[in-house]
């Protein structure tokens, strides 16, 4: 992108270093030179972002061009210039695991539990807050609600430890002083995924109502009032009115989730993981840290990390292309 | 008309209903965790289930703060959360205040720069490389440099300078103020509301980091709390295991429950000292919606 093309930012100029905006530049010197007095200008404003932009180039762009390794037999010796080149080598190898179509069913099975379950939740939430006429009462469970999004996922799952353990977990004790048998919850491969979404839920089912609760109260009240008039009841206020309202918000949200389909969550997986459940726990994050990181097999897991991350583009672009078909506006 | 206000007492009932309870499933577990952490050793042996315990103690605690390692990690991660806020801070609100001057050039260049980050990320190895090539490995900087800023905050940040004139950026050059004094004395102090809001929530990030840590710390005197945190919960022994600190298992007085529950306590503390200014400034940092431009 040049600079050519931004005539309403040079409008914003001082007067000094003044031109019209639509005066075509016949010399390439001349537009260089101006360029150059901008950018002498407002020297000390680059100098402010200085840091930020070298953040985005060392932590942001440099990985990018550090993905080379995927196609290379990387060994930190000759370094990323000098390393052998194998072609497509790492991405058959991977196709051709077995590991593979372990990895691809967990990770899409956790995130269809999601989206099924816990896409909704708080936009039933948001509903049942906003039906509430007591302001105290709405306010309390609110705040309370909001509480465990600061939460790490390390406590998170200390918590879940400390509820549900076998030995130690409060629901077994309770079990127990029933007269009853303990449940062993955590290390059950058939409740792995319904565990991770309940996770999910009680962690951000009340972060997840601000943004709805907002959209909510952009609704125009005479809608309602008009609605009341013509003697609709609470349950089609909210069906025909208060739901419409949110449904942009809900359309973006919803694409954003599909574009992060292949975006499990390390954290929360790495930590429930166990012996037990790993076959249906290990998904792309996880096990991309244990080869690669762990055992540093750099080259393999940087192909499958890219081809994770090719998949995510395609699915943000496609969510957002479906999304504008159906006369929505999309993300961008 | 008796009967629809019959029916509006019964669903205004069951809904105010069921949301106290998901309101005490949220709050439940962590106050158990905290009725745990000061129950006497003794206690929680003898009884099978302690809901309210009858003898407090802070033996717990006592132990903790007495243990190296635990300390140097509530140390390591009170350092990510001060010295890693301000320089996030400096850094995020620096490139968000260039990029809110729309004179700039390659200003659009740079934002559009920025929001493909948000689009293709290159995944843990590439990163990872960086840091070690970087030679931050079991640096505590490998905590801070990478998770600086990040373009979603920037962009929020650029955001809220939007929507300071450029009036008042004009009277502060009259004054004589090249553009670090107008930022530094007019807009910074203009904006130390979302400031405080962006601290706030930079400061929470860096107290959980976990991810990083793992990746990056290996040596276990600079763990961050929640690596520390999450040794614990899974083998208490990793507390024996440090620099000439006493074993744990040696301490047999001491139930590990109770233990792992005060680690808890004490990673939550801070985050429950500042919940009443993030909720707040919740609104800020929640609202998804409004990047579009």
């Amino acid at each position: 992108m040049t600079a050519s093309n931004l005539p309403q930012d040079r409008a914003m100029e001082r007067p000094g270093a003044a031109m019209e905006p639509d005066k075509p530049q016949s010399k390439p010197e001349g537009k260089y030179s101006l360029l150059w007095k901008d950018v002498r200008r407002d020297k000390y404003l680059y100098f402010l972002a200085l840091p930020g932009i070298l953040f985005f180039i060392i932590f942001k762009y440099i990985p990018i061009t550090n993905l080379v390794i995927a196609f290379q037999d990387y060994s930190p010796y000759f370094g990323v210039l000098d390393s052998p080149w194998v072609g497509f080598e790492h991405f058959a190898r991977f196709f051709a695991h077995d590991d593979f179509y372990i990895l691809l069913r967990n990770t899409l099975g956790i995130s269809l539990m999601n989206l099924v379950f816990f896409f909704p939740a708080p936009i039933i939430l948001s509903l049942m807050l906003n039906e509430v006429r007591n302001a105290i009462v709405k306010r309390t469970v609110q705040s309370l609600i909001y509480i465990p999004h600061f939460l790490s996922w390390v406590l998170i799952s200390g918590l879940t430890f400390l509820m549900f353990s076998q030995s130690e977990g409060l629901v077994n004790k309770a079990l127990v002083s029933m007269g009853k048998d303990t449940f062993d919850l955590l290390t059950n491969p058939d409740y792995f995924w319904g565990l991770l979404t309940a996770q999910s839920i009680w962690k951000e089912i009340g972060w997840g109502t601000i943004i709805f609760l907002a959209a909510i109260a952009g609704i125009d009240p005479q809608l309602h009032e008009a609605a009341v008039m013509d003697g609709a009841g609470r349950m089609r206020r909210i069906w025909h009115i208060t739901l419409p309202g949110m449904r942009n918000v809900i359309i973006i949200l919803f694409i954003l989730r599909l574009g992060a389909i292949m975006d499990t969550g390390f954290e929360q997986i790495y930590l429930m993981m166990n012996a037990a459940v790993s076959n249906v726990a290990e998904v792309f994050d996880t096990y991309v840290y244990r080869i690669g990181i762990k055992q540093g097999e750099f080259s393999y897991s940087t192909a499958i990390g890219l081809f994770k991350s090719i998949v995510g583009v395609i699915l943000v672009v496609s969510a957002n292309k479906i999304a504008k078909r159906f006369g929505q506006d999309g993300l961008y | 008309m008796a009967d629809k206000g019959w029916r509006d007492r019964v669903f205004n009932i069951t809904n105010i209903t069921v949301l106290i309870l998901i309101a005490l499933a949220t709050v439940f577990p962590i106050y158990y965790t905290i009725v745990l952490s000061f129950t006497d050793p003794t206690e929680y042996y003898s009884k099978p289930l302690i809901l309210f315990p009858e003898k407090w103690t802070l033996d717990a605690y006592r132990y903790l703060l007495s243990n190296g390692l635990f300390v140097s990690a509530l140390g390591v991660s009170t350092f990510l959360a001060t010295v890693g806020t301000a320089l996030s801070l400096i850094v995020t609100a620096g490139l968000a205040y260039a990029l809110s001057r729309k004179r700039l050039r390659f200003r659009r260049a740079m934002m559009f720069l920025i929001l493909l980050t948000f689009l293709f990320q290159p995944g843990l190895v590439p990163a990872y490389l960086i840091v070690r090539n970087l030679g931050l490995i079991d640096s505590i900087w490998s905590l801070i440099l990478p998770s600086l800023t990040s373009g979603w905050y920037a962009l929020l940040m650029k955001g809220f300078f939007d929507s300071i004139p450029d009036s008042l950026e004009e009277a502060g050059r009259i004054d004589g103020c090249n553009e670090i004094g107008v930022f530094w004395r007019i807009m910074l102090p203009l904006s130390l509301p979302a400031l405080v809001a962006f601290g706030l929530f930079f400061a929470v990030g860096y107290w959980n980091t976990y991810f990083n840590a793992l990746m990056y710390i290996n040596d276990q005197n600079r763990w961050p709390l929640q690596v520390l945190l999450q040794n614990m919960l899974v083998d208490p022994s990793t507390m024996g295991g440090g620099a000439g600190v006493e074993s744990f298992r040696a301490n047999r007085q001491m139930p590990t429950e109770t233990l792992k529950m005060a680690a808890v306590v004490i990673a939550t503390i801070p985050i429950m000292l500042v919940y009443p200014f993030l909720q707040k400034h919740f609104a800020k940092g929640a609202m998804v919606g409004s990047l579009k431009e």
